[in-house]
């Protein structure tokens, strides 16, 4: 029987302090029942089975399978594949090219929305109450901001014709989203507007719960502000700086709607595409839905790696699930 | 504050204090050009010198906007969706939640295991078998085919996010109660429910900001019934790469972001206060 705290029961109750002896049942209606946590568990398993796991099974089915559109609308039979898709997908420079890509614009993403987050996050703790509102009313906004309303106003902010940033930085007609570094670099901007704000705050929360008697003796043992960031206050918020990155990793590797709607379905050629709109694009646009298919496999595994990574580093901090 | 205090000196701060002014200026920029824009007459926008504010407000890109064949229903579509995930995964979410941190039972360290590895599946990889099941069950072109999957795609954040919450009531409320007599199920209503309904609210900005934002599911789903649609795609509708609107989209882009806003600012403080506990666990 799991011992626990009597003393607490009764400062909640008033005076009546509980105490029990091993031979009376633990009066927690929680606790060691056996069928009660699956019934509270059952719509959650319901739903996540059939909208994600079985999901996620038939995309690895498909993916072995001949879909194209013949089969999907057509009738015919679909034929086993074996790893068919997965060798006409590693054989085309096109798919390496996307990935390379896709991996290269997550990470630019990551870093610049982790080190714009955590520098507002610290810059917010130094200021005084009305410039913190004013940033964080800002940030929320931005965060609030759904993505395909945040890409359109974005491309008429670099508009060549009527956006004020080309006027602003005289740069005349320039178009922005006709290069390809150029066009990515826009995404990534819109990206990292819409995605520091989550950062920035959770990093701020963090900072916040840091006992100020830690800050105070670092002080005074005469560290400098760097040296607090780096030697005390960054060791104690590495549990939250884990969770932004990974959860960072994941949004950004996944970029769909800004790259669709900034780069008008993957940019000139697909000089703009990333794993997920070539997805997208091999599926629905050609309707080669076996290699889109085989596409999602992949990014699932990538992701999963690094799931196996965050995981470990969680069994490290020695953090209980 | 926590920082020390007396090591930030005057000037520091002064100069931390305009940066921080100027930042949220950027910052909120964009934003502002929106709704200016969405405001601007038409020769105004598409003109070669834009001018940051304007002196003819006109309200006639939100009447085209409106004019549009159904704008109106989208929005309500879009807020039915919204809503119903909301609602359908916080309540899910909560008993799983439950489930997990109030009991110990075979599996749960593997159970919430899964929920972790379920959040870093890319939906958007799912699409096309879900394309395939919505097809077989008939939900194609209806908006449960955007409320299903977005539900099953906010619980595993969700259910993370919780247990940190529900982790936080003390056991011997638990055990007081029992012995008052009250049943499970009041206990879980009465007594759970409303001390972890903070934590309820911080987790369904995630889940209302997902599917409000939704573009791909809408745009794979809802094939040929528009009256279905979602604003996301009503928004593209103003939005032709070669000749947008811009007027159209920004006075739709501002109709589109004014609830997620009123979302935010309602939840704002819990917002904040929540995430620091679910992460701080």
């Amino acid at each position: 029987m799991s011992v626990s705290p009597s003393g607490s029961g009764g400062a909640v109750r008033g005076s009546v302090t509980v105490r029990r002896g091993s031979s009376r049942r633990s009066p927690r209606p929680f606790g060691r029942s056996s069928g009660v946590p699956w019934l509270y568990l059952a719509p959650a398993l319901v739903v996540l089975g059939g909208l994600l796991v079985y999901p996620v099974y038939q995309l690895g089915l498909i993916s072995f399978l001949e879909y194209t559109q013949a089969q999907v609308s057509g009738g015919e039979p679909t034929t086993f594949q074996g790893f068919g898709n997965y060798a006409e997908l590693f054989g085309d420079g096109e798919f390496w090219r996307v990935l390379l890509a896709t991996v290269v614009f997550a990470a630019a993403c990551v870093v610049s929305t982790l080190a714009v987050g955590c520098a507002l996050a610290v810059l917010l703790t130094r200021v005084r109450a009305l410039p913190r509102l004013a940033l964080m009313m800002a940030a929320l906004g931005a965060w609030a901001t759904p993505a395909v309303t945040g890409s359109t106003v974005w491309l008429l902010l670099f508009d060549p014709d009527f956006g004020p940033v080309n006027r602003m930085l005289g740069l005349g007609d320039h178009s922005w989203t006709y290069g390809r570094f150029s066009a990515f670099g826009l995404v990534l901007l819109e990206v990292v507007w819409c995605s520091f704000p989550f950062v920035m705050v959770t990093v701020y929360a963090g900072i916040r719960a840091v006992p100020a008697e830690v800050l105070e003796a670092a002080a005074l043992d005469g560290a400098s502000q760097w040296r607090i960031w780096r030697s005390v206050l960054a060791p104690m918020l590495r549990p939250i700086l884990v969770v932004v990155t990974i959860q960072s990793v994941i949004w950004d590797f996944k970029v769909f709607t800004q790259i669709y709607v900034m780069t008008n379905g993957g940019g000139i050629a697909g000089q703009n595409l990333v794993l997920n709109v070539y997805a997208y694009q091999k599926a629905f646009a050609s309707s080669q839905y076996s290699l889109g298919s085989a596409i999602g496999v992949v990014m699932l595994l990538i992701l999963l790696a690094v799931t196996l990574v965050y995981l470990r580093l969680l069994r490290r901090q020695g953090e209980e699930l | 504050m926590n920082l020390p205090r007396a090591r930030v000196r005057r000037p520091w701060r002064l100069a931390a204090e305009a940066s921080a002014l100027l930042i949220a200026v950027v910052v909120a920029f964009p934003l502002y050009w929106m709704v200016l824009s969405a405001f601007k007459p038409a020769g105004e926008i598409e003109s070669s010198e834009p001018r940051p504010w304007t002196l003819a407000p006109s309200l006639d890109s939100f009447r085209r906007v409106f004019g549009q064949q159904e704008f109106g229903r989208y929005f309500l579509n879009s807020l039915l969706v919204a809503g119903t995930v909301v609602i359908a995964s916080a309540l899910i979410a909560f008993l799983a939640a439950t489930a997990v941190t109030r009991f110990r039972f075979r599996f749960r360290t593997t159970l919430l295991i899964m929920f972790l590895v379920a959040q870093m599946v890319p939906v958007e990889a799912l699409t096309i078998p879900l394309f395939f099941l919505m097809r077989d069950f008939g939900q194609l072109n209806t908006l449960g085919s955007l409320i299903l999957p977005h539900i099953a795609f906010s619980l595993p954040f969700a259910i993370w996010m919780l247990r940190g919450f529900v982790k936080a009531v003390p056991e011997a409320l638990e055990e007081a109660a029992y012995i008052d007599g009250a049943s499970r199920a009041r206990f879980l209503w009465q007594i759970l429910f409303p001390l972890v309904f903070p934590g309820l609210v911080a987790t369904s900005v995630f889940s209302f900001i997902s599917t409000w934002n939704d573009f791909l599911f809408a745009k794979s789903f809802i094939i040929s019934d528009t009256s279905q649609s979602t604003l996301p795609m009503a928004l593209l509708v103003f939005y032709k790469p070669d000749d947008p609107d811009w007027g159209g989209v920004m006075a739709a882009s501002t109709v589109m972001t004014i609830p997620v806003l009123v979302f935010f600012v309602l939840v704002q403080r819990r917002l904040v206060s929540g995430l620091g506990g679910a992460v701080k666990d």
